[in-house]
């Protein structure tokens, strides 16, 4: 006679997608440790980059640790700075144009404040260089994430804040179960743009002179502009190829499961009109052992809250409350002090600009900005056309997307040797190719936002122009235009922060051995650094600062007001 | 019997300053007790102050003076068991029906079974059983509320506050969880000791509760307090129900001093935010029924709540175009003529009384014909507006007069600049 047994239907089954899982828990655990061994090594002045495409699976892993670890500190950075600003009204009034000014200034200006303090740190060390190849890429991608959870928390519905009161949470609760499921959209998608910038600035980053000093690290970034200093297109083309795929990647499996996921955080109480899908969560999320996790992390983050109820009971914390108000007052004045300090150095340091330099730098910022004019000029010409068609037609919407998205992901500084290549044999130099160069990074930002726009305009606009039988032109003066305005008018700002920030590159190109400038900010920028001139570099960031924090206030704030008051469908 | 006082508001006062300084009084001597066992509906117009009188209460918003005592203790140091029923229900979408009870009981140092255990004992009182598991968005507006009601249950709150908890609701959806709530409160399954709730709906405050609290608007004070000594269940169509609600109307209607529309010393004119059209509709309604009607029977005609129907009466009194007397509203001789007459004699029957009873327009007009150019921004009279009102109110009572006085063609607005103008500055003469 058999005995019955009963097994556990699914607690014990381990399926093959478990394995797949336990193997990229123990990659990444194994690929941590080795980029620890790696960083803890003495910084070798003379390091080679081997072009051999064997190295390059290396020199990615390299990269992809130093993108990750900037985003986390972008991540810790923008909810710390996004509470502290909104912590009284002083807080914002400082700290909130602050921000505006930062997101101003090229990555390229922190790169000697953010290597010689590294290297003062870690003398020596390879950790040192590691550090500053990582601020740099955070100072590229921080700031509109914070801009993004600052805005979140502060449009937090007034009656959701006041159940919040109401049943006594402390912060952690508040944190955890109002602020950051608030802000998790919005954070997902900066998160995603930020990662992209990230790439877009990784050569600069990992491979740049100072003071007439050449740094290098191991990376893929450096990998690219190695080969395009050698001229080996071969090896350009492997190292695009490498970059690119990565991107695909990380975008299949991290972050469109990862926009899927936060539609769960979405305001609205309706259900949405098509659920967005992932097949990546769709596969994962069969997982007994993705399950165990998730379930771990949860119980873990239930018992830190009830613990930190137990050590900070309500009676504490109008004390805690005390502490902390004095702690954000005593910041803002270290902020403020700083800042007087940053204010009395620069004048030291500017002290042996010349007449000449002024002017020069008057020139050069003039040229940027036809430049910048120019570009979004040409972006606008070819996006809104393709915009409004992809936008107005769902069905080319479905195919064109996704070409769309991957042709966007492609960070364009690695494309740019070879556009150079044929630039130069068309003649006309780095002078309007730097145009070219400024375009490539920025049209996506226009184009995402005109398709956005087009698809919003309601449809029965739409059938009743067709209905009037109005057409052409005055279709795009009536229905069109009015409808994507705010949209374009964000699309806009978006491209010409982008173009700003991008000077710095397309204006000032090493390629094939020998570096290509032409007059421009973001030339003089680079070089100043380059050469060690800070005076010069504090006077041309300043200027550009000023450039963009003003026509971003006097322009496209004023525009956008005008969009949302008129042209907003409501 | 000694009843326990639950909460004792004393010498409540709320203002808000806006620019300059100017203060506006939100709320004025508030002297209220709430007793144990009592349901208090607190009754006024939109903007008397009611979920501000709320919120102070709960403790959400300082009173400008005053305090409040929870049990004779002042409320900052008590520790209050309060619970609040949102308008808008303020749930989080993120987490399902028991996760969203449960927000309630955290930090009560409760472990999971307990807290579940709570949690699923009030969603099954307030009826929503088997949607433990659902989304906020996958239920409807009255089971969203429900799930709201559910969250302030579970804490077992000695008062149990509700702001406006049905407005957002249809109203056969509402009626229908009015009456739940109202047996639960009766069965004594409602653990609080005391409830209050601040509404609109007249109908809905003598239906439910026990006692009326109706304020003023401009600022909000105490008008009336009375009692409601009807037995549950209540009929809606029997004598003692309908004197209940024609009494609170007149109340309601009646301002303090006896005349009301016409200047009170140093007090800018309130503008009741109602269209020339709807003032129309309701003039000629009245007309057509012989120039008298009762409110309350002329309300639940026209299905209109109390929000809706008296701003068109309190501008047809501005306008001398009504009266109300023993809550009933009666055309005067001007309102019957208007409402007799074409739309040209309209326009200039209109314009008589608004040129004779509305500052606002007097206002409007000096201004105009005295700058050379008759041409001004709103922005101006925004300014002028805010020393008396909220930024908010400010808009409301100029949008109301340029209603008023672009139908009578006293003036002109330009939309896109903003800017109010004389179209025939000759033809004006004040």
């Amino acid at each position: 006679m058999k005995i019955p047994v009963s097994i556990p239907a699914e607690t014990f089954r381990v399926r093959a997608i478990d394995v797949v899982v336990i193997f990229i828990v123990l990659g990444i655990i194994s690929f941590i440790i080795y980029i620890a061994s790696e960083w803890g090594t003495p910084y070798e002045e003379t390091l080679e980059i081997d072009l051999n495409p064997s190295n390059i699976p290396y020199y990615a892993l390299q990269s992809l640790a130093r993108i990750f670890c900037a985003y986390i500190l972008s991540l810790t950075f923008s909810i710390w700075y996004g509470y502290t600003a909104s912590r009284s009204k002083i807080h914002e009034k400082v700290m909130i144009p602050l921000l505006d000014i930062l997101q101003s200034i090229p990555v390229l200006s922190f790169l000697p404040g953010v290597v010689l303090a590294m290297i003062a740190l870690f003398p020596g060390k390879r950790l040192g260089i590691e550090l500053a190849c990582i601020l740099l890429i955070f100072t590229g991608q921080v700031w509109n994430m914070t801009f993004s959870f600052y805005h979140s928390i502060n449009t937090i519905p007034k009656e959701m804040k006041e159940v919040v009161k109401v049943f006594k949470f402390n912060k952690f609760s508040k944190f955890l179960r109002l602020d950051l499921p608030f802000s998790a959209i919005g954070l997902v998608w900066n998160s995603m743009m930020s990662v992209a910038g990230g790439w877009f600035f990784l050569m600069a980053c990992e491979m740049f002179i100072l003071e007439d000093k050449d740094f290098r690290l191991p990376g893929l970034g450096s990998y690219i502009q190695t080969a395009a200093n050698k001229g080996e297109i071969e090896y350009i083309v492997y190292g695009l190829g490498t970059m690119i795929s990565l991107i695909i990647i990380l975008d299949l499996f991290i972050w469109r499961p990862l926009i899927v996921w936060s539609q769960k955080f979405r305001i609205e109480t309706v259900p949405p009109e098509e659920e967005r899908e992932s097949f990546v969560l769709n596969f994962f999320s069969g997982s007994i052992f993705i399950k165990k996790i998730i379930k771990l992390i949860n119980t873990t983050i239930n018992q830190i809250e009830k613990l930190s109820y137990k050590r900070f009971p309500l009676a504490y914390t109008s004390i805690m409350n005390k502490i902390s108000k004095i702690l954000g007052l005593l910041f803002l004045m270290v902020i403020l002090i700083s800042i007087i300090w940053a204010i009395i150095k620069a004048i030291g340091l500017v002290s042996d600009i010349t007449l000449s330099d002024i002017v020069l730098i008057m020139k050069s910022a003039l040229y940027s900005l036809l430049r910048v004019f120019v570009a979004l000029l040409i972006a606008l010409s070819w996006t809104l056309p393709v915009g409004v068609y992809i936008g107005l037609n769902p069905k080319a919407a479905k195919i064109l997307q996704g070409i769309v998205q991957i042709a966007a992901s492609v960070p364009a500084t690695a494309v740019f040797p070879v556009i150079l290549l044929f630039l130069i044999k068309l003649g006309g130099g780095l002078d309007i190719g730097a145009i070219f160069l400024m375009l490539l990074g920025t049209q996506w930002y226009l184009l995402f936002n005109i398709i956005a726009g087009a698809s919003a305009i309601p449809k029965d606009l739409i059938e009743i122009s067709k209905a009037y039988g109005i057409k052409g032109l005055r279709r795009w003066k009536v229905l069109i235009l009015p409808g994507i305005f705010p949209y374009l008018i964000t699309g806009l700002i978006t491209a010409s922060g982008g173009a700003w920030n991008s000077t710095i590159v397309s204006e000032y190109v090493s390629f094939g051995g020998e570096i290509m400038y032409t007059t421009g900010l973001g030339a003089l920028i680079s070089q100043s650094s380059a050469s060690g001139n800070f005076g010069l570099l504090l006077l041309a960031t300043c200027s550009m600062s000023v450039i963009v924090v003003g026509i971003n206030r006097l322009l496209w704030k004023r525009l956008f007001i005008i969009a949302k008051a008129k042209y907003t469908l409501e | 019997m000694e009843r326990e006082i639950i909460i004792e508001t004393v010498g409540i006062k709320k203002s808000f300053t806006v620019g300059r300084g100017r203060e506006i009084t939100v709320l004025e001597d508030i002297n209220l007790k709430i007793y144990s066992g009592e349901f208090v509906s607190i009754l006024g117009q939109s903007g008397a102050g009611k979920s501000t009188l709320l919120r102070i209460i709960a403790g959400l918003v300082e009173p400008t003076e005053g305090q409040v005592l929870y049990k004779g203790v002042p409320l900052k140091q008590a520790n209050a068991k309060i619970a609040v029923v949102f308008q808008s229900f303020a749930l989080f979408p993120w987490f399902t029906v028991l996760e969203n009870v449960k927000v309630g009981l955290i930090g009560k140092g409760l472990t999971e079974e307990e807290m579940n255990e709570k949690a699923i004992k009030a969603i099954d009182l307030v009826g929503l059983d088997g949607f433990e598991d659902a989304y906020p968005r996958e239920l409807s507006g009255g089971m969203r509320q429900r799930v709201g009601i559910a969250r302030a249950l579970v804490v077992e709150p000695e008062i149990l506050l509700m702001d406006e908890p049905f407005s957002a609701l249809d109203v056969l959806t509402a009626d229908n969880l009015r009456g739940d709530i109202i047996d639960l409160w009766r069965a004594g399954k409602i653990p609080a000791k005391a409830v209050v709730l601040v509404t609109h709906n007249i109908e809905e405050a003598v239906s439910m509760s026990s006692r009326a609290v109706v304020l003023t608007h401009n600022p909000g004070k105490i008008k009336a307090d009375i009692p409601v000594e009807l037995s549950y269940p209540r009929d809606r169509n029997s004598r003692d129900f309908k004197f209940l609600l024609d009494k609170i109307y007149t109340v309601l209607i009646k301002p303090p001093e006896e005349i009301p529309f016409l200047l009170a010393a140093g007090r800018y004119q309130f503008l009741p935010h109602a269209k020339v059209g709807a003032i129309a509709g309701l003039v000629e309604l009245v007309h057509d029924k012989g120039g008298r009607v009762d409110v309350y029977a002329l309300s639940s005609e026209l299905s209109m709540e109390v929000d809706d129907i008296f701003p068109l009466i309190e501008a047809s009194v501005i306008l001398d175009f009504g009266e109300v007397k023993e809550g009933d509203f009666i055309l005067t001789e001007k309102g019957k003529r208007w409402a007799e007459a074409d739309t040209l004699e309209k326009k200039e029957i209109f314009k008589d009384s608004a040129l004779q009873h509305v500052q606002l327009i007097k206002q409007i007009l000096q201004v105009l014909s005295t700058i050379s150019k008759h041409r001004v921004s709103d922005e101006f009279f925004i300014d002028i507006l805010k020393n008396h009102f909220t930024p908010e109110e400010a808009w409301n009572q100029l949008e109301t007069a340029i209603d008023w006085g672009r139908y009578a063609e006293l003036f002109a607005y330009d939309y896109d600049a903003g800017e109010l103008y004389l179209e025939e500055p000759s033809t004006i003469d004040m």
